[in-house]
């Protein structure tokens, strides 16, 4: 993709294409050499993960996810990992935490259902500080929705599904070999910034298969926590520390430290005392608002000269740029923005679009998630030069539709 | 060949449409293809709809799924009602008429064969007209090798299952060198 730049990328992909035989398993475990091969996103997340390093898995299948725990349920405990399959999602996110908590790198996989189960563990981890990935492969809703089909339908839910304000930092890929890229970031800046990190895939997405060549393992950059240098005495688990990353402790080395929901003080322990606590959510918020330029990713597509502008995250991101690539052929300057991560916006990307360009379609599988942020960047409410194209009914939004929105706005 | 090639195999779920679609994206893969394969199913593990789509490219593909079709193979009598009007001026047509009974437009390359039957019949289970079907398909179009199609073969299916296939693989092909319009 020759026009795109990606911003920040957080690992470093061999992009030579070296094509031969063989999926087996083995294969994909070589840690160089690697060839390519026809991978299912679910699988890409899988052996992202894997290569992260992370240990520990516990989870409920759920389509479309399942795939995520059927590999690793046969892939970590050759490599002295841990994989429970729990009672339930409530369960699941738990046991994620308190593996977490032990020292490892801890994952879970679901749907939208089970997603709405986890959502007080989620909050939960990003209380009480401690790094894990949860990926959440959408599927239709509400409720139990349609199983195997298609929508966009958690994004707001992936930023404020748990009760009280915390920070959110959710990752969004378009492909497969991008659902692999953003689950080794997914669990670095987990780790890097301890807290539950989310990824949301779309169905097609999970299930789709592409041809793909991962990265020798030497070319991707692992993230671990840091270990505390100080005597356990001096230890404190909730330091006020604008380095990162944080170190941090895990049970079982001899740093004595509390971990609870309730609001918490530098050791950890509950507390009622206003100015804790203001301590506590500034800590929370510093988090992501000092560290945006690390955090935040975009793509952006033929925007340099581009009067009208796509705007689009996940699967829908690839009808728009197919959208963008027929109407750039008839002549008009089509650009895409996609961002890599939702949550924290790109509000400064997203404001220099809003500045550069006459008019902002955003296609998407809701009924205006992404649009409402744009619509809170946008200044002048009376004179709105947003487009919306919406569709709720399963299945994608095709390329054409797109083009002909373009072509009826331009 | 004119890229990109866009394939849709479509019957019912249980018909081993999706396994198809994986086998043909995997030969693709060893050609050194761009490729992408997508489908679409019911919760239903036997009957409901069910169909892969399989996207054959030389550049990078954006949209997965395919919206018209320079090939659709239908292996029951709804798919071939749904998606028979998406199929290009002159795509290919491969239907199974042990199941499709009335094809509402006829187009020119038509092909019809009845894959279930013929399966039952040589190679005693109706199990494997997925390969054999599929095998047509790669004979009629010429969109991957029959030799990346056979490793691709051997590669997806379970070892014990491999003869059975190639067995069927080669029945697909030799129907389709044999098809008389």
């Amino acid at each position: 993709m020759s026009n795109s730049e990606t911003i920040n990328p957080n690992t470093t992909m061999n992009n030579e294409s070296k094509t031969s035989s063989t999926t087996k398993v083995e294969e994909l475990q070589n840690l160089k050499g690697r060839k390519t091969v026809l991978m299912q996103g679910n699988e890409a997340v899988a052996y992202g993960a894997l290569d992260a390093g992370c240990n520990f898995f516990a989870g409920y299948p759920i389509t479309p996810s399942t795939e995520i725990a059927e590999i690793l349920a046969a892939e970590l405990p050759k490599r002295g990992g841990v994989f429970i399959q729990m009672e339930d999602e409530l369960g699941s996110i738990c046991a994620v935490i308190g593996a977490s908590l032990a020292g490892a790198k801890a994952l879970t996989a679901t749907s939208g259902p089970g997603f709405s189960l986890m959502q007080e563990g989620i909050g939960f981890a990003r209380s009480a500080e401690t790094p894990c990935v949860v990926v959440d492969v959408q599927r239709v809703g509400p409720s139990t929705g349609m199983p195997t089909s298609c929508a966009q339908g958690d994004i707001q839910q992936s930023r404020w599904g748990t009760h009280g304000d915390s920070p959110a930092i959710v990752l969004y890929p378009d492909s497969v070999k991008e659902s692999y890229e953003l689950t080794i970031r997914a669990i670095n800046l987990s780790e890097k910034y301890r807290t539950c990190v989310i990824l949301l895939l779309d169905e097609v997405l999970g299930h789709m298969r592409e041809a793909v060549r991962l990265p020798d393992l030497s070319n991707v950059r692992v993230i671990s926590r840091v270990k505390p240098t100080v005597p356990p005495h001096w230890y404190k688990h909730y330091e006020n520390n604008e380095k990162y990353p944080i170190p941090l402790a895990s049970f079982g080395e001899g740093y004595r430290f509390h971990v609870t929901g309730l609001t918490h003080d530098s050791l950890g322990f509950p507390t009622n005392k206003p100015n804790e606590a203001a301590e506590m959510m500034a800590r929370l918020k510093k988090k992501i608002t000092y560290n945006i330029r690390d955090l935040v990713q975009i793509e952006s597509f033929q925007m340099d000269d581009a009067k009208i502008a796509v705007f689009a995250a996940g699967i829908t991101a690839r009808s728009a740029k197919a959208a963008v690539v027929m109407a750039r052929k008839e002549g008009i300057p089509a650009g895409l923005l996609r961002p890599l991560t939702i949550w924290p916006f790109p509000d400064d990307a997203v404001r220099k679009m809003l500045r550069d360009v006459d008019i902002v379609i955003v296609p998407e599988l809701n009924q205006g998630q992404l649009i409402r942020e744009i619509e809170r960047l946008v200044k002048d409410r009376s004179d709105s030069k947003l487009i919306k194209i919406q569709r709720v009914d399963s299945k994608l939004i095709p390329p054409q539709d797109i083009l002909q929105k373009i072509k009826e706005v331009i | 060949m004119k890229y990109p090639y866009e394939i849709r195999l479509s019957g019912s779920g249980g018909q081993g449409l999706i396994l198809a679609g994986i086998i043909l994206a995997r030969a693709a893969v060893l050609e050194n293809h761009h490729v992408t394969q997508t489908q679409s199913y019911g919760p239903e593990s036997r009957g409901g709809y069910s169909y892969a789509d399989v996207i054959i490219s030389n550049e990078d593909i954006y949209f997965p799924e395919a919206v018209s079709f320079d090939c659709l193979l239908a292996l029951n009598q709804e798919s071939c009602d749904k998606y028979l009007f998406d199929l290009r001026e002159n795509g290919i047509l491969i239907v199974d008429t042990t199941f499709v009974k009335n094809i509402a437009l006829v187009v020119e390359n038509t092909y019809e064969v009845p894959f279930t039957e013929i399966a039952i019949e040589k190679l005693g289970s109706p199990i494997p007209t997925n390969i054999m079907a599929l095998a047509f398909l790669v004979q009629v179009t010429g969109i991957v090798k029959l030799a990346s199609l056979q490793q691709a073969i051997e590669e997806s299916v379970k070892p014990a299952f491999i003869d059975l296939n190639l067995r069927a693989m080669k029945l697909g092909i030799d129907l389709a060198k044999n098809y008389e319009k």
